[in-house]
């Protein structure tokens, strides 16, 4: 066992800091402050093929595998952990459900379009009464001849009004068991933006990932064809979890880059700023600081290679990927919080990018799955 | 169309660069990269095979680790690579070099040879025109724009003061500006296929009408005593003064310096 990247990761990860450093970084700041969703850089990045990584090149994609997916987000969410998102959000929770779920009409219509980056995918399953608890769904979907009739509304929809390919939970039946209790079946479904009676409604202000288009979904008796239900009727719920797994495997990509960018930021710092006569890199107390925090960067590195190598090699993975995004967002928190410290009063304006970045921490150790969903899961996989 | 581009492993000197003791260039100090006059030339290949359709081959001369820049242009797009290497080939100034290219490209067909004008470690130029020459196929150098129309090269040339439009007849060489247009990004994917790659490796055996006297360091006619770090100017005098006074004052430094 060695921990060597192959020289075909190498060389992605050089690629990938060359795109980052070059169109990202420039604007990073920018887009933050404005809360502007960087179409151009988006559109570029499908240009690259950074938005069908792993996706099999006969759909589009470019054929890599997950870790090739994972140290992209991680590189482009050292620099703005928005577009590490907007990458993540795309590919985990569009292209990859489409992947494993879709009829091959329906590969054909949407994966290749959305791997090509020609289009933008989103999805939709948290609602304004259901987040952790994704059984409290009351978004509906009825069949109606050959069309189901969606109503309901979705929050919080990373790449909202932005994309062009939704994936969306909705109930669609009612069961009871043997012993009268009930149960939401869900199903999955495609919906492009566009459909008669899907609208969008308020754009979330948020605390970090600013420049991401977060926004509220809303279907009034919106017709989708019988032939864009993903999956099987009433396995909606499997897909979301089994898709969710991918997702935090991006997310945990994503905290690594926020943590490995700021952990850059104040070795940079501390060697410039100088205090009592000397740099602070100088003190014991900075030094320790950076130590914890570089080994722990280095720890969730790992455990996100892990995940996406477990990703690749097997067909379950919620464990590691629920311990990579437990871990690197917390170590994303953590040590942004330190960057910001060691920092000091410039930490704390605008100007410097660790403050960015703390900001920007704070929400991987939320969406999908908070933190404590990933000690959930880990217990049920360990006991 | 075929084209050759011809491309050349340089060391990066936006870092700085450094030296071994005895004045030569230390390479294993610095990050080695594609030299980027080449790779405008190679994103022009690119776009020409992009419009008009044809075959992109890359070809350069250098140790084996050289190899890296060949994988990185076929993860940019080019259809095969060709590594020229051999202990005999070593320590080639332009001459040297050029003969080498000329020996390896005579084993190929071609429509178009592109070169980057110059390599920011030599800063020569030479070995474009050089190369056109041992070929015995007209050069075209300082391409800013392309146009291929059917048998037909059309050149747009910088000069110091103005531009040159050249019109030639294919096969020609031409030699590559930056300006030729922003190189593409390397693809994931091209960069997975470019690992799978065979790449091509030639050492002297394979170099066709060149002998040895004209290869390596034997057949090199210039050689480097000592390389050293440009001394940067001084920011210069400014002063303030008006229109005459400043032609006076001007005058009065060209005498004391013996230039007027």
């Amino acid at each position: 066992m060695d921990f060597i990247l192959s020289k075909e990761h190498e060389m992605l990860r050089s690629l990938y800091q060359e795109f980052a450093e070059k169109e990202i970084k420039p604007i990073a700041r920018d887009i933050d402050e404005e809360e502007e969703f960087p179409q151009a850089t988006t559109k570029l990045m499908g240009q690259t093929g950074f938005l069908g990584t792993y996706i099999p090149k006969e759909y589009g994609g470019q054929g890599c595998d997950p870790l090739a997916y994972a140290l992209c987000v991680e590189e482009l969410s050292k620099v703005c952990a928005t577009h590490g998102v907007i990458v993540s959000a795309h590919t985990s929770l569009c292209c990859d459900p489409i992947l494993n779920y879709g009829t091959e009409e329906q590969k054909q219509k949407y994966l290749i379009p959305l791997a090509k980056g020609e289009k933008l995918g989103a999805f939709g399953l948290t609602e304004p009464n259901a987040g952790t608890d994704a059984q409290g769904q009351q978004t509906k979907a009825v069949l109606d001849g050959d069309e189901y009739i969606l109503n309901g509304t979705k929050i919080f929809i990373t790449n909202g009004k932005e994309a062009d390919i939704y994936i969306i939970f909705a109930v669609t039946d009612i069961v009871a068991d043997a012993r009268g209790r009930t149960k939401k079946m869900i199903s999955a479904f495609i919906v492009e933006k566009g459909t008669p009676g899907f609208s969008f409604g308020t754009k979330e202000k948020k605390m970090g990932i600013r420049a991401s288009a977060t926004y509220e979904l809303i279907f009034t008796d919106c017709r989708i064809p019988k032939e864009n239900l993903l999956g099987r009727e009433g396995k909606g719920f499997g897909i979301a979890m089994a898709t969710l797994d991918g997702g935090r495997i991006g997310i945990a990509a994503q905290a690594l880059g926020i943590a490995a960018g700021a952990l850059e930021a104040t070795i940079t710092y501390v060697k410039e700023r100088k205090q009592f006569g000397k740099a602070i890199a100088t003190f014991q107390n900075t030094q320790f600081m950076l130590a914890d925090m570089a080994t722990k960067v280095e720890a969730a590195r790992l455990l996100v290679y892990k995940a996406a190598a477990a990703k690749k090699n097997q067909k379950m993975y919620s464990l590691e990927a629920a311990m990579a995004k437990l871990y690197a967002s917390e170590v994303a928190m953590e040590v942004t919080t330190k960057a910001v410290q060691l920092h000091g009063g410039y930490g704390f304006i605008r100007e410097y990018e660790v403050e960015r970045m703390m900001r920007d921490a704070k929400i991987t150790e939320i969406y999908e799955g908070t933190s404590e969903v990933q000690k959930m899961v880990i217990a049920a996989n360990i006991i | 169309m075929k084209i050759i581009v011809c491309i050349k492993q340089v060391p990066d000197t936006k870092g700085g660069v450094k030296f071994n003791p005895d004045g030569t260039l230390d390479r294993s100090a610095m990050l080695a990269i594609m030299n980027p006059d080449d790779k405008a030339g190679l994103e022009a290949a690119l776009r020409l095979k992009d419009e008009h359709g044809g075959k992109v081959t890359v070809m350069t001369m250098g140790p084996p680790k050289a190899e890296a820049v060949l994988r990185e242009s076929l993860a940019m797009g080019a259809d095969e690579a060709v590594l020229i290497t051999d202990p005999l080939l070593g320590g080639a100034d332009t001459w040297a070099t050029s003969q080498t290219l000329a020996g390896a490209i005579r084993n190929m067909d071609y429509d178009l040879i592109i070169t980057g004008r110059q390599a920011i470690d030599g800063d020569t130029a030479q070995v474009g025109p050089q190369l056109s020459e041992h070929l015995n196929i007209p050069v075209i150098s300082y391409a800013e724009e392309i146009k291929v129309d059917g048998e037909e090269i059309i050149i747009k040339r910088q000069y110091d003061d103005r531009y040159h439009i050249i019109k030639a007849k294919l096969p020609c060489l031409l030699t590559a500006l930056s300006e030729l247009g922003k190189p593409r990004y390397m693809t994931p994917g091209g960069i997975f296929d470019a690992f799978k790659a065979d790449i091509e490796v030639w050492n002297r055996s394979k170099l066709i009408d060149v002998a040895d006297s004209d290869l390596g360091l034997k057949g090199s006619p210039t050689q480097i005593a000592k390389a050293s770090d440009k001394v940067r100017k001084g920011g210069g005098e400014k002063v303030n003064l008006d229109s005459a006074a400043a032609i006076d004052y001007i005058v009065e430094k060209l005498v004391e310096k013996n230039f007027a």
